[in-house]
């Protein structure tokens, strides 16, 4: 009798035993794990654009990001002109997110007055999980329209002739938090040309990246390599490094770029500034993001 | 006196078999809100997909949540809130283990509302640090609602705010927690 109160005793012993120790277990196992589901690889970039470049990155839908664009003069003009500040040239620009992976934007800049307006669309977007892609494949048709008179009116003019087209492909991929590479192939048509033997077609590659250095700020390059096209003598491959800072609701992009253009076809096709002989400019661009369609969203709404 | 023994274990067995019900959810809503008077607009954000498990036997209660499921009215505040606040690509989850400290006040077999202490540790931005919160468990028909809202000092979990927006951004969040908890079968 004894002995199997004993037993009994060791069995209850051992039962608080485990239920003490069941009180430590990981409850949240019970449940089991979430599946993976496939997720967008975001901010590749802080903005859409690298500096003059489309970035991989697109604005979330249902806001607008407003751009303010300044390049500055050539700093070789020197002390006189303050390194170029006296002189601006400037762009204003109106992007929409509309889905994940489409946005559209219009600008003017005011060198030749001219209107730009883009649509940007991604058919692959980088992403984890199943069915995830590495890299982000964007395709960007763009369109510019000059904004100038004629040069000589007495001649018959088409206003066809003010147009030009590009078309891009970007590539790209967010390799880890701190670094972004993305090529972008690009072609740009002029309906119009200067002269003769100035070909329409121009084709480009684009090289652009991002290094992010703190949570806020992060350096940048865009680099456009005109591969078929380029003019004999006075153009060269548009070249900007920068550096982004974010402040709450901006994005500041400083940097040095020996472009002027502020749209693909100006820049790409354009530029006119030699690195090597400084004339290089300082610009910035301030893109402010304004949420004008608002997510659903209320506290405890099906409580 | 043999079957005196008998029937205690038995008993025993029986009361640990029938309180040993557990309730859980994977729909949990959890509020975030860091809004102060002198921001310029609402810093809040929710997230509906919390997992939640509740031991009644025991008193547990466990919660865990995706830093990334919380949304906000404005994606650039939901942007800023997971690549500088709250760094979710390094921290995905956030965690609370703890239990119901006055678990025996509530009798999970009849409907009614209890308010229940609850005491644990919270796990967010790679930090712990222990929260206690009064909260109510309401029983329907055999369903759990649990709420609750308590405060976290965001510098506790080393989310730093920087100077800039220090007045706009409020240094501790008040966080709220619905939960329809169901039995969790198995």
């Amino acid at each position: 009798m004894k002995k199997l109160s004993f037993f009994i005793f060791l069995l209850l012993f051992l039962f608080s035993g485990i239920s003490v120790s069941a009180q430590d277990e990981d409850l949240l196992k019970l449940v089991g794990e979430e599946k993976p589901t496939k997720e967008i690889t975001k901010y590749a970039f802080k903005s859409p654009r690298v500096i003059n470049s489309h970035s991989m990155e697109f604005l979330n839908p249902g806001t607008m990001d407003f751009r303010i664009l300044h390049r500055f003069g050539p700093l070789d003009q020197g002390y006189k002109s303050l390194f170029g500040l006296d002189q601006a040239s400037m762009r204003m620009g109106f992007d929409f997110g509309i889905l994940q992976n489409l946005m559209v934007g219009v600008g003017r800049s005011t060198y030749k007055k001219e209107l730009d307006a883009f649509i940007k669309f991604a058919p692959i977007r980088q992403s984890k999980g199943p069915w995830s892609s590495p890299v982000t494949l964007a395709l960007v048709s763009g369109m510019t329209m000059n904004g100038l008179d004629w040069a000589d009116p007495s001649r018959k003019n088409f206003f066809t002739s003010k147009l030009g087209y590009y078309f891009q492909a970007i590539i790209g991929r967010k390799f880890s938090e701190a670094l972004t590479l993305q090529v972008s192939p690009t072609m740009v048509h002029n309906n119009l040309v200067p002269l003769q033997s100035d070909p329409n077609n121009i084709y480009a590659i684009g090289v652009g990246g991002r290094i992010k250095l703190s949570q806020r700020i992060a350096f940048t390059w865009d680099y456009s390599h005109v591969v078929v096209g380029m003019p004999d003598s006075g153009y060269y491959h548009p070249l900007s490094v920068g550096f982004d800072i974010e402040t709450g609701g901006h994005v500041f992009q400083l940097h040095f770029s020996n472009a002027t253009g502020m749209n693909e076809r100006a820049f790409i096709t354009e530029t006119t500034g030699q690195w090597g002989k400084a004339e290089v400019r300082f610009g910035f661009n301030l893109s402010r993001v304004f949420q004008i369609k608002k997510k659903k969203h209320s506290k405890h709404a099906d409580k | 006196m043999k079957n005196k023994f008998l029937i205690i274990t038995v008993a025993v067995l029986i009361s640990s078999s029938s309180f040993g019900q557990k309730y859980f959810t994977k729909t949990g809503k959890i509020n975030f809100d860091a809004t102060t008077a002198s921001s310029p607009e609402k810093i809040e954000g929710i997230n509906r997909t919390a997992t939640c498990v509740v031991d009644t036997k025991t008193g547990n209660m466990q919660f865990a949540l995706l830093m990334k499921g919380f949304e906000f009215e404005r994606a650039l505040m939901e942007e800023h809130f997971n690549e500088n606040y709250v760094e979710s690509h390094k921290f995905p989850k956030a965690e609370f283990k703890g239990a119901i400290s006055n678990n025996e006040a509530v009798n999970y077999s009849k409907d009614g509302a209890y308010i229940i202490k609850v005491k644990g540790k919270l796990t967010m931005h790679g930090e712990t640090k222990d929260v206690e919160t009064d909260g109510k468990l309401v029983i329907q028909n055999g369903k759990i609602t649990a709420t609750a809202d308590f405060n976290v000092l965001l510098a506790d979990f080393k989310v730093s705010i920087p100077g800039l927006v220090a007045d706009k951004v409020a240094k501790t969040a008040k966080i709220s927690v619905t939960c329809s908890l169901e039995p969790l079968k198995g």
